[in-house]
């Protein structure tokens, strides 16, 4: 269903300032009134959101140095920075992204090229990713700590753990966005291909997925910048908040941006504070080049068939 | 899927590579429902033994939540009064502002208004909401609520962690529920008008009924992120069990409560362990019940219109 047109660029809808309606003034007024106030929610939703921007910038940008990029994290605050929490994340990443992207793509492929959408299996698992979606991250938490921290695989609080559990968390979003990249790609591709006697997985594998692939990247990120922004769950999973070394491999103690972040807003001295709102511009920084490169992304790959 | 063919016309010869691939393939789709086995495996085993210990009715009857106390209770109502009442405050900012947003850019604003606005409400979502929790704490309540309006509150507190929690929830109603208000048919809306509607008419007694299932889809999903988020709570909300409905008083919620026990050190197999699991499986339930009514709405408006 295309959006609707929007003020007069229809020519059979509603000229604005000349009501079909019997013309009463207050209909009018009211009709103002609505529009504005709508306008009003709007506007209320975007302030918030530029003072919070706002007030973040102005709380933190004092605390902002090379030393707090590269530094670890100290008891005193003029020393403190994110160096091994930056690093954490970093490493949380590329677990993150080794994980989800073969996962979520083969789901992916499997429920579009071919499960059959009327066996009752298929349809579970349509319907599991969709309900794993709307679980809270939290409870993934609770999921890493008993089967990857403890439990039958016992990894302990490291990176592994804590790059599987927050893979998990945003897997249904990849999959969801790989869906949509092999669905844009045209059958006439997938006939063509085989026509000329390809089998089905060469098919997939030499069309469908290198067509599919700028819109597989771009969930992907945006996936990922999901889990890098996550602390709930790294919190259950007690990725050690006081972690000062630098990770250095699957298996070390980690923290984490957010983490770091989290553990200064809980001190009670404001230094601390400030240095939790530089640690934010950091983590926004990092996330807008993550969007921006989706978007670029997206619009400079984007194809129409 | 696409239409090609299933067989394929010539050959009959069973090609073990394509089979060996599609198996794995089946095998990765299956990992996503061993992650569902796997939360409710989780949580059931050790909320059993949290049971074993409490009691299944004392979890819902005692009017205490005291873990770790000398003589602990363990009473589920505290947390479910905050989580609903933190909720609430953020459900009620949420709707006028979601749908509001939604009405505006489905019915009134310009394709150039709306292509600015859309990426903006999406930022919003991808703010971490650990941001959302410093923002309530340092200055919704200090700045807005203590100083401009004068309100008399603790520091920790159910307002402010509400009000920002219903400014996350935002992005969530405005977006689905204005998916909805787009799939309804034009030729609604042209027949409205022409029968002498004008446009506010059109919006709230057309527009807005005809996508009523997906806009409380939007609200239920809104409410059951509202009820999993974590960290704006943890921050913002403080930690004491409080019931009633003073919002100047900080309350806990089921999240903030698993937060602050996995970050203090339980020991697998004390009670305070499993009670982590025992809450867990409480939000868990909450959060698919809404989910699936929300499934049942979506699916319902899509019925119609498509």
């Amino acid at each position: 269903m295309s959006a609707p047109p929007p003020n007069g660029e229809s020519a059979v809808l509603t000229p604005r300032d000349m009501p079909i309606s019997s013309g009463e003034r207050s209909g009018r007024v009211m009709g103002t009134v609505f529009k504005y106030s709508l306008i009003g929610c709007l506007a209320i939703a975007l302030i918030t959101l530029a003072v919070l921007l706002g007030q973040i910038i102005s709380d933190g940008a004092g605390s902002l140095s090379m030393d707090f990029i590269t530094e670890p994290a100290s008891s005193l605050p003029a020393n403190a920075g994110i160096g091994p929490a930056l690093v954490g994340t970093l490493w949380l990443m590329a677990v993150c992204i080794a994980f989800i992207v073969p996962v979520g793509v083969a789901t992916a492929v499997y429920l579009e090229e071919y499960a059959d959408r009327e066996r009752w299996y298929n349809r579970l698992v349509e319907v599991n990713i969709q309900n794993l979606a709307a679980v809270p991250s939290i409870i993934y938490g609770i999921l890493g700590l008993a089967f990857l921290v403890r439990g039958p695989l016992e990894l302990g609080r490291v990176v592994l753990a804590g790059g599987l559990t927050l893979g998990l968390l945003v897997l249904p979003v990849v999959i969801i966005a790989a869906r949509e990249a092999l669905r844009a790609v045209p059958p006439s591709i997938r006939e063509g291909s085989m026509a000329l006697g390809a089998t089905k997985w060469q098919t997939i594998w030499r069309q469908v997925l290198p067509a599919a692939i700028p819109g597989i990247a771009t969930g992907t990120i945006l996936a990922v910048s999901r889990a890098i922004g996550e602390t709930a769950p790294l919190i259950v999973l007690g990725g050690a908040v006081f972690v000062t070394d630098f990770p250095d491999g699957l298996g070390s103690a980690f923290s984490a941006l957010p983490l770091q972040i989290f553990n200064w807003i809980s001190q009670p001295q404001d230094e601390f504070k400030a240095l939790a709102a530089a640690g934010m511009i950091v983590l926004l920084v990092i996330l807008l080049a993550m969007n921006s490169i989706a978007v670029w992304l997206r619009n400079r790959y984007e194809q129409k068939w | 899927m696409g239409a090609a063919p299933r067989e394929p016309l010539g050959a009959a010869r069973r090609r073990w590579g394509e089979e060996v691939i599609r198996a794995l393939l089946f095998a990765a789709a299956c990992l996503s429902v061993l992650t569902t086995v796997g939360i409710v495996f989780a949580l059931l085993r050790e909320t059993v033994k949290f049971f074993d210990d409490v009691g299944v009715i004392a979890f819902f009857t005692d009017g205490d939540w005291k873990p770790l106390f000398a003589d602990p209770e363990y009473g589920i109502w505290p947390l479910l009064n905050g989580t609903f009442l933190i909720t609430g405050i953020a459900i009620l900012v949420a709707i006028p502002l979601g749908l509001g947003s939604a009405i505006y850019l489905s019915e009134y604003a310009s394709r150039r208004v709306r292509r600015a606005v859309k990426p903006i409400l999406e930022v919003l979502v991808g703010v971490p909401t650990v941001i959302f929790g410093y923002f309530a704490l340092t200055f919704i309540t200090p700045e807005i609520l203590q100083g401009v309006f004068n309100v008399e509150l603790q520091v920790f507190n159910a307002l402010s962690a509400g009000l920002i929690m219903g400014i996350m929830i935002v992005p969530t109603i405005a977006s689905i529920s204005e998916d909805a208000m787009s799939a309804v048919p034009q030729s609604l809306r042209e027949g409205a008008f022409g029968l002498g509607a004008d446009k506010r008419q059109v919006a709230t007694r057309v527009v807005f009924p005809a996508a009523l299932s997906g806009i409380v889809a939007a609200i239920v999903l809104g409410i059951s992120r509202g009820v999993g988020e974590t960290m704006i709570v943890l921050i913002a909300a403080g930690q004491v069990p409080n019931v009633g409905l003073d919002v100047t008083q900080p309350f806990e919620t089921i999240t903030t409560f698993i937060g602050a026990t996995a970050k203090g050190d339980n020991p697998a197999g004390t009670i305070g362990y499993y009670s982590i699991f025992a809450a867990g499986m409480t939000l868990f339930v909450l959060t698919l019940i809404m989910n699936a009514i929300a499934i049942r709405f979506v699916r319902k408006y899509r019925q119609v219109y498509e």
